[in-house]
């Protein structure tokens, strides 16, 4: 289940990833605790995507833990604007012991942005959080210390949204 | 609006039971041996650290917001400066990203360039935190030896590049040109030396009692607490976590080297120091078998969409200038999609998340860097300790800060 699965075909919805990849331990542990949680699978590029639905980010994230996917490696954003829904937020999730990678994702509407923290599950997920806070906008519910990390405490914005301009407000 | 010269953590109650003798101290912005512009808020009882809190952000320059917009070739170069100390690493992995989602294979030479490069990238960096590690511990001498090591890897990376430091080498699709001819013939002159260069600084530091004592025992971090910190790459491996991703999850070739991947169960700075030495000595094993085994072809994958022509071709012929004319002034176009492409950097577990939406600019460009992540496991090895181990911690985890701010 290495990288090499990249050569295979790319599974491109939930139905294929289902029937392409039945022993798939992150799937397998997903499916076994709550398949109406999973709104969309994708097999491309050798990376299994998995969307959760918004509400159960954090059992999500218990459950590929418990499932042996044990490191947290990143987490970060997306703006779709104008599109809708607006943010996704994929999460890297790495397991030393099947020496392989998934991709969780959630999507998030524009307007009051806000989703559970995985900081309880893995408290390296903290400075990753504050950064999508500070330059997406996106509120951690649960998150310890919800501040502004790169930027200064009294800037105003959200520099990493599709509409803040590149050259910033003059 | 918050005073920006306060952060909370000096408004805030001390901890708990704290009396009187509690002080908030500041260490940093600018402080020899933060390594950069890393300011601490630290709370100490007498010289013990109660509480630390990192404070970043100095040398944010919203380099990914830049990334989107500019052409897939042109974030090349800005890869360079995130990590200025571990460059080609940089460039290889968004490289490997962008090619994955091109769908694009390199060639065998290409690929075991980059290997070779990447590992004198390595050394390069392992030689600037062994000199500056050592001298925050007092050590002087051996920063004099390792800057003679690495002013010699900049001179290859020069004659490689024409630049030192920056040298956008990698491209996406292969490497920018041929190396010249004698690059490598230096290369191994370079590296017949280095092993008894190593033994040089070993000889240096580790038998010295007082790099010894200022290391040994301190700096705790158990394998659990460096997982659930995400911390990677040397610091994981002296925590006894045996992964690398050269070896586990292989890029570029890497499965076609033999080298070993050093571990150590003893959680502290020294543990740290002792990895790091014994990786400098596979990298150049590495390096040895790259120039041994140098396959014969071309350097970059042929796409003349995606990769500058030949420059005697483009002066030739109408339709590499076509091309040419193309891809600078339009860029190319990149298939929609989402990749994670990580690699086994110096410093731990670099990664690039690059998220397309069909056309020659990326959409999004998210870089993991590893010292960000290991930052967080600062609180939790200085804790308890006295002040001075803070100097030798920051120097053990060998942070960069253009990395953590980007």
């Amino acid at each position: 289940m290495s990288d090499s699965l990249g050569q295979e075909k790319n599974l491109l919805d939930k139905t294929a990833v289902l029937e392409g990849l039945p022993d798939h331990p992150a799937l397998k542990a997903i499916l076994a605790w709550s398949p109406g949680s999973l709104t969309d699978a994708k097999f491309d590029h050798g990376e299994l995507t998995l969307t959760i639905v918004k509400e159960q980010i954090r059992a999500a994230a218990q459950t590929v833990q418990a499932a042996g996917y044990n490191f947290f490696e990143d987490m970060t954003a997306v703006d779709w604007f104008p599109s809708t829904p607006r943010f996704q937020l994929s999460y890297h999730i790495l397991s030393h012991a099947f020496k392989e990678r998934i991709r969780l994702r959630v999507l998030l509407q524009g307007d009051d942005p806000v989703v559970d923290s995985i900081t309880p599950v893995w408290a390296g997920a903290n400075y990753y959080e504050r950064e999508v806070f500070d330059l997406f906008g996106i509120s951690f519910e649960g998150h310890p210390n919800q501040r502004r990390i790169l930027m200064p405490d009294e800037f105003v914005g959200y520099p990493l949204r599709k509409d803040f301009p590149v050259e910033g407000y003059r | 609006m918050a005073d920006t010269l306060y952060t909370p953590i000096l408004e805030a109650p001390k901890a708990e039971g704290a009396g009187d003798q509690h002080m908030v101290l500041n260490m940093g912005p600018q402080h020899p041996a933060t390594h950069g512009v890393l300011r601490l808020v630290l709370e100490v009882d007498g010289e013990i650290i109660v509480r630390l809190y990192p404070e970043i952000g100095y040398l944010h320059t919203g380099i990914e917001k830049t990334c989107e917009a500019k052409f897939y070739q042109q974030v090349v170069p800005m890869t360079d400066r995130v990590n200025y100390l571990d460059p080609l690493s940089n460039n290889l992995c968004y490289a490997l990203a962008v090619e994955k989602l091109l769908g694009m294979e390199i060639p065998a030479k290409g690929q075991w360039l980059r290997v070779l490069l990447a590992e004198l990238s390595r050394l390069n960096s392992h030689l600037i935190w062994l000199g500056t590690h050592a001298m925050d511990i007092g050590a002087l001498t051996v920063f004099l030896y390792t800057f003679r090591e690495r002013e010699e890897i900049l001179r290859l990376f020069e004659a490689l590049a024409g630049q030192r430091m920056m040298t956008s080498y990698i491209r996406i699709g292969g490497v920018s040109m041929d190396p010249p001819l004698d690059f490598m013939a230096r290369v191994q002159a370079f590296i017949l030396t280095m092993p008894e260069k190593i033994d040089q600084y070993s000889n240096l530091l580790t038998g010295n009692p007082i790099f010894r004592n200022r290391l040994k025992d301190v700096g705790h971090l158990s394998a659990a607490d460096a997982i659930a910190l995400g911390v990677t790459g040397p610091p994981l491996r002296a925590s006894g976590v045996d992964f690398d991703l050269r070896r586990d999850m292989p890029y570029s070739s890497y499965e076609k080297f033999q080298f070993e991947v050093p571990v150590s169960n003893d959680c502290d700075c020294w543990a740290r120091y002792v990895v790091r030495l014994v990786e400098m000595r596979e990298s150049v094993k590495i390096i040895q078998q790259a120039l041994d085994g140098m396959p014969e072809g071309s350097f970059s994958a042929v796409d003349p969409k995606v990769i500058l022509p030949d420059r005697e071709k483009m002066k030739t012929q109408m339709e590499a200038l076509i091309h040419h004319f193309k891809i600078v002034t339009e860029g190319f176009a990149v298939p929609a999609g989402e990749v994670y492409q990580g690699i086994e950097a110096g410093h731990g577990q670099t990664g690039y998340y690059v998220v397309s939406d069909g056309t020659a600019k990326p959409y999004r460009v998210h870089m993991r860097y590893p010292s960000f992540a290991t930052l967080q496991a600062l609180e939790t090895m200085c804790k308890g300790r006295m002040l001075a181990d803070v100097v030798a911690v920051i120097g053990s985890i060998d942070i960069v800060l253009g990395e953590i701010d980007r």
